[in-house]
């Protein structure tokens, strides 16, 4: 599924918090956006999903495959969230209800958009437990978040998104608070989900690292503007732009690599 | 002589439900280890979720009782206890956390959190001039110290809790991820500053983290942990270069890397 953002402008109380930002996902295409605290990526998501905070308004155009999002009602938005849009979120704790089972939970999109009947619920919450590679599946839809380590809640999270083979996958900052080991793996399955059904990926990140292991092209933003954008190989090893240079060489001077011929 | 010099230490806790559930009754956060620091030396403890780095940080600052083993500080037994009987290390040891947000009194003026080191182990002189020399150290505006920690930005509250940790010129720095909270760009600027407090100040540092970059720049040695369990311990460039352990291997093939 493609999606064409069009000088999206966000103002929150008057001010401008997003100004002018533009970019356009190809179907099947990874892409990711960057910026460090306060850049506009995460309230650009916001507004790619219509769920920007009260007291903030977004004015451009958001167009998945062709169909204007921006200024539709909430329940319309509603039906595509979900459904033809899924996301991650940084936190799989607070995203998942610590009331309900595993099972109920990775089900309740296709019960909501997909007209799931009750007896199919436990074998569709198996069949996504084994998509997104939890252990023992069969046991698992039974449990609760809290009997789950932090890397198994952010594949519920995951199952939850892709439940119905949405066309956009929308990830925010969803390997932040996971373990480094936890985090390769969660960006193994992201990788595998993409390319098995063809959907679309946009990758919000602070971490230049994580992104040039998951996404093919980039957006840099920096105070709610567009700084550079094109493929991230050529970002990392040419950039245009001063600010974009500044997070390179911040990335190399804080990240670690091995040395040529190195074990790892 | 050592400057840290750690022998058997272990912490485990005993499970309250252990006969119910029929598992093994002990939980082991942390099996016995042993390692040495010397004055000026940095050494980061690299490991995840679960590996008893925390354990072991909160142990050598004598937070709690180990179930076996001992921490000498310069010779002397650390031992938990009263505030009174540990003055001496918290004169000797500073710490940074994380997150600076939590770690600074949102009441206090930035000055006020400065000197509470001061105070609190009773050193004389002009505090005032002390802060303000140490707020320069770090590289901030020592008219900052009339603020509050809500008006500054993250990076300059790490400068501050940096600050408020090394104020009472202590001679060992223990930081618990103390630049993961941060952007990267201010994550380079803190990482800078680490560096060259180590160099000047001739600061011991321990340094917490699971961040492999971080241990690389900063750490002259290095203790892998694993569910509780020391795996590897040697120079970094050593054990980031040829890591013998399985899991360390792991962990630094996951680590991300920049193409």
């Amino acid at each position: 599924m493609s999606l064409d953002v069009n000088d999206l402008v966000i103002e929150i109380g008057g001010r401008r918090v997003v100004d002018g930002v533009g970019f356009s996902v190809a179907a099947g295409q990874r892409f990711g956006l960057i910026g460090e605290s306060g850049s506009g990526k995460s309230l650009t998501t916001l507004a790619i999903l219509g769920l920007l905070p009260e007291g903030a308004t977004a004015t451009g155009s958001i167009r998945l495959d062709g169909e204007e999002l921006l200024g539709r009602p909430d329940r319309e938005l509603a039906a595509v969230r979900g459904s033809r849009i899924g996301t991650v979120f940084q936190d799989p704790l607070t995203a998942l209800n610590p009331l309900r089972t595993i099972g109920r939970q990775l089900v309740e999109p296709l019960e909501l958009h997909g007209g799931l009947r009750r007896s199919e619920r436990h074998d569709a919450a198996v069949r996504l437990a084994e998509l997104v590679r939890l252990p023992d599946p069969e046991r698992i839809v039974g449990r609760y978040p809290h009997q789950l380590s932090g890397g198994q809640r952010q594949r519920v999270a995951i199952g939850i998104a892709v439940a119905c083979r949405p066309g956009l996958l929308l990830a925010d900052e969803p390997t932040t608070a996971l373990d480094v080991t936890i985090q390769a793996e969660i960006l193994a399955l992201f990788g595998r989900l993409v390319s098995e059904t063809d959907a679309s990926l946009v990758f919000v990140t602070h971490d230049l690292a994580v992104l040039s292991q998951i996404a093919t092209d980039v957006l840099v933003l920096a105070h709610g503007r567009e700084v550079e954008s094109g493929p991230v190989e050529q970002i990392l090893a040419a950039p245009r732009h001063e600010v974009t240079a500044g997070l390179v060489a911040a990335a190399r001077a804080t990240s670690w690599r091995p040395a040529e011929g190195g074990a790892a | 002589m050592s400057l840290l010099e750690v022998r058997g230490l272990s912490r485990s806790y005993r499970n309250p439900r252990a006969g119910a559930r029929g598992d093994g009754s002990v939980t082991h956060a942390l099996r016995p280890i042993d390692f040495d620091l010397a004055a000026g030396e940095t050494l980061a403890v690299i490991g995840e979720s679960g590996s008893g780095k925390t354990t072991l940080m909160r142990l050598l600052l004598a937070l709690d009782r180990p179930s076996s083993g001992t921490v000498r500080f310069d010779g002397r037994e650390v031992v938990a206890g009263p505030a009174r009987s540990l003055r001496w290390l918290r004169r000797e040891t500073g710490i940074v956390l994380q997150d600076p947000y939590s770690s600074l009194d949102p009441r206090m003026r930035i000055g006020t959190s400065v000197a509470e080191p001061l105070r609190a182990l009773g050193i004389d002189g002009d505090r005032a001039a002390l802060v303000r020399g140490v707020l320069e150290r770090v590289g901030l505006d020592p008219e900052l110290a009339e603020r509050y920690p809500h008006e500054l930005s993250g990076g300059q509250r790490q400068r501050v809790a940096l600050s408020r940790a090394i104020v009472h010129r202590p001679r060992l720095l223990i930081g618990d991820e103390p630049l993961s909270a941060l952007d990267v760009t201010v994550r380079a600027q803190v990482l800078e500053l680490l560096r060259s407090l180590h160099h000047e100040l001739g600061l011991a540092m321990v340094i917490v983290s699971h961040d492999i970059g971080l241990v690389h720049h900063i750490a002259d040695r290095v203790l892998v942990m694993h569910d509780g369990e020391l795996v590897e311990q040697g120079a970094s460039a050593e054990v980031l270069g040829a890591p013998q352990h399985p899991y360390t291997r792991r962990l630094l093939a996951a680590a991300p890397r920049l193409a």
